[in-house]
């Protein structure tokens, strides 16, 4: 079975949980961590690939802990047209994809650090963002 | 050294007129001091882009065969007010559909409102008209449906009651759960703060005392030439002072506007929404100040070092009218990403676009040194400061 590519969203109440060490261990799932942003008493997000027989009992483990669990099977675009460079995005985007580059102050966009949470989908003023899938 | 707008206009006709971005002109004096940047300077544009809720156009649509009085329009599903003479109706910039479902499904999503309709009439779209009345002898017609672009109705301008606000509060929240604001989504126990102007770049933040953006001032509106009409709505400016009388910028002055909605782009008039709040329309604003002497020279070129603002809270103080702030912050330290509060690292964010109000300063430049924008002198004095004018709070009947 090919691994499937997940992205874990967690509140700064849970960010200092051993959320996987629990899943190798109490569920024998292989891990590989794709992308991790946790720092203690912060919103946390990791986007994983995820193998093994107790996959869903796994998840099922994740999100009676508190984390928010979903398929990356979307990345969000920004419609550069649109987009007017405001900066509303910047603070809301909890993993820096949308951030501001200085001194010119203009948005940049990194898709590599995207983990589609959306949030920018609803913050953009002007609806630059949107989810592909 | 004092100069006059005549001179100033004399240099643009002929092409010598040296004109600079607000940017330009900090960098320029701490090159070469204030004195001799106030010389050499003819022009500095200013530049804003962000949204302006208080915004909106007039409407002439023609008379149709059998004529009627309007008495109530709908642009595009937008209420439109009609409640003047007919065939004449104005579209509010924060009006929206009334079959949106506004806040009922929390947070709204007001995707669509009177900004997005002024945006798709500026671009040139078909807009979708409808009109109802009661049919009198001189207007028989009850209702019409139709479709209409720009360039097939009379008059279109924009007139902005309340626009270019001088400073404006940073927004934080200290509640436990996310607020959907007018400053944007502001997540819970201090998680962003939101500001909106462009700080060293925006109009009235570079002239504090009305000195010279008065009644009549040519700018750039839109992306078209417009004109301040009258001082804003809320129009109520002072100088902020800290405790120890340290100055720490201008607050509170506004600016009514007008131009000619048919000479502006869908670049600078853009369509807004914001989650959980409405719909709305970023404006582009311009203004050149002119150099006439050194104390112009002066305010023109503070940084954003020197200009503050105050962070309010939008869960509790600002809701309940209390107050008070959680301390001021400068421009720099806003847009450097991060500034303290309670002693605690919080990140920043703007509303207002910094690259666009610099493009907009730019553009200005542009206009103005090519020869083909000319500078106006006020017919009027703004309020200023010394005015001490300040807000007057609504009394509520307790009975409601």
């Amino acid at each position: 079975m090919s691994p499937k590519k997940i992205v874990l969203r967690f509140g700064p109440d849970i960010s200092d949980m051993p959320i996987i060490y629990r899943l190798v261990k109490d569920y024998n799932l292989m891990v590989n961590i794709v992308k991790a942003n946790v720092n203690p008493q912060k919103e946390g997000t990791m986007v994983l690939e995820l193998t093994g027989e107790e996959y869903d009992q796994g998840l099922d483990y994740l999100r009676n802990a508190g984390v928010s669990v979903q398929a990356l099977t979307q990345e969000i675009v920004r419609d550069e047209e649109k987009c007017t460079m405001c900066g509303a995005c910047t603070a809301i985007c909890p993993t820096g994809a949308l951030h501001i580059e200085r001194p010119l102050m203009e948005v940049h966009f990194n898709l590599d650090n995207c983990v589609v949470c959306q949030l920018c989908v609803k913050a953009c003023p002007m609806r630059a963002m949107e989810v592909r899938l | 050294m004092e100069k006059t707008y005549a001179e100033i206009n004399a240099k643009i006709k002929a092409g010598q007129a040296v004109v600079v971005t607000a940017e330009e002109l900090i960098a320029l004096v701490e090159e070469k001091g204030l004195s001799r940047a106030a010389r050499e300077v003819d022009v500095v544009t200013t530049g804003t882009f962000a949204p302006m809720c208080s915004s909106g156009a007039f409407l002439n649509f023609g008379h149709s065969a059998p004529r009627m009085r309007m008495q109530k329009v709908w642009l595009n599903g937008v209420p439109a007010y009609a409640g003047i003479a007919a065939v004449d109706a104005y579209i509010g910039a924060t009006e929206v559909p009334e079959d949106d479902p506004l806040n009922n499904n929390f947070p709204g999503e007001f995707r669509y409102g009177g900004g997005h309709v002024i945006q798709d009439l500026v671009a040139g779209k078909a807009v979708r008209l409808k009109a109802t009345s009661y049919g009198t002898h001189c207007y028989p017609r009850k209702e019409l449906e139709t479709t209409i672009t720009i360039n097939d109705i009379n008059e279109a301008f924009l007139f902005n009651p309340r626009n270019c606000y001088q400073n404006y509060n940073c927004a934080v929240n200290t509640s436990n759960q996310t607020i959907y604001t007018y400053m944007g989504m502001l997540k819970p126990r201090l998680g962003n703060a939101h500001y909106s102007t462009s700080g060293q770049l925006s109009p009235l933040l570079k002239d504090p005392h009305f000195m010279t953006i008065g009644q009549g001032t040519r700018i750039f509106l839109g992306g078209g030439a417009g004109y301040v009409a009258w001082h804003g709505t809320q129009h109520f400016p002072s100088i902020q002072k800290d405790e120890d009388d340290n100055n720490l910028g201008p607050a509170g002055g506004t600016l009514a506007l007008i131009g000619n909605l048919k000479e502006m782009s869908p670049k600078w008039l853009v369509g807004t929404s914001y989650i959980g709040y409405g719909a709305t329309l970023s404006v582009g604003v311009g203004i050149p100040i002119p150099i006439l002497n050194e104390e112009i020279a002066l305010y023109a070129a503070a940084r954003d070092e020197d200009l503050y603002t105050q962070v309010v809270d939008y869960s509790d103080g600002y809701p309940k009218r209390i107050p008070g702030n959680l301390g001021m912050v400068s421009y720099a330290q806003l847009k450097s990403g991060k500034i303290m509060i309670n002693e605690r690292e919080i990140p920043t964010a703007p509303l207002s676009s910094y690259p666009k109000a610099r493009e907009i300063a730019g553009i200005l430049k542009e206009w103005i040194t090519e020869g083909k924008f000319l500078l106006t002198e006020p017919v009027q004095k703004l309020p200023s400061p010394v005015d001490g004018i300040s807000g007057k709070a609504l009394q509520v009947d307790d009975r409601c």
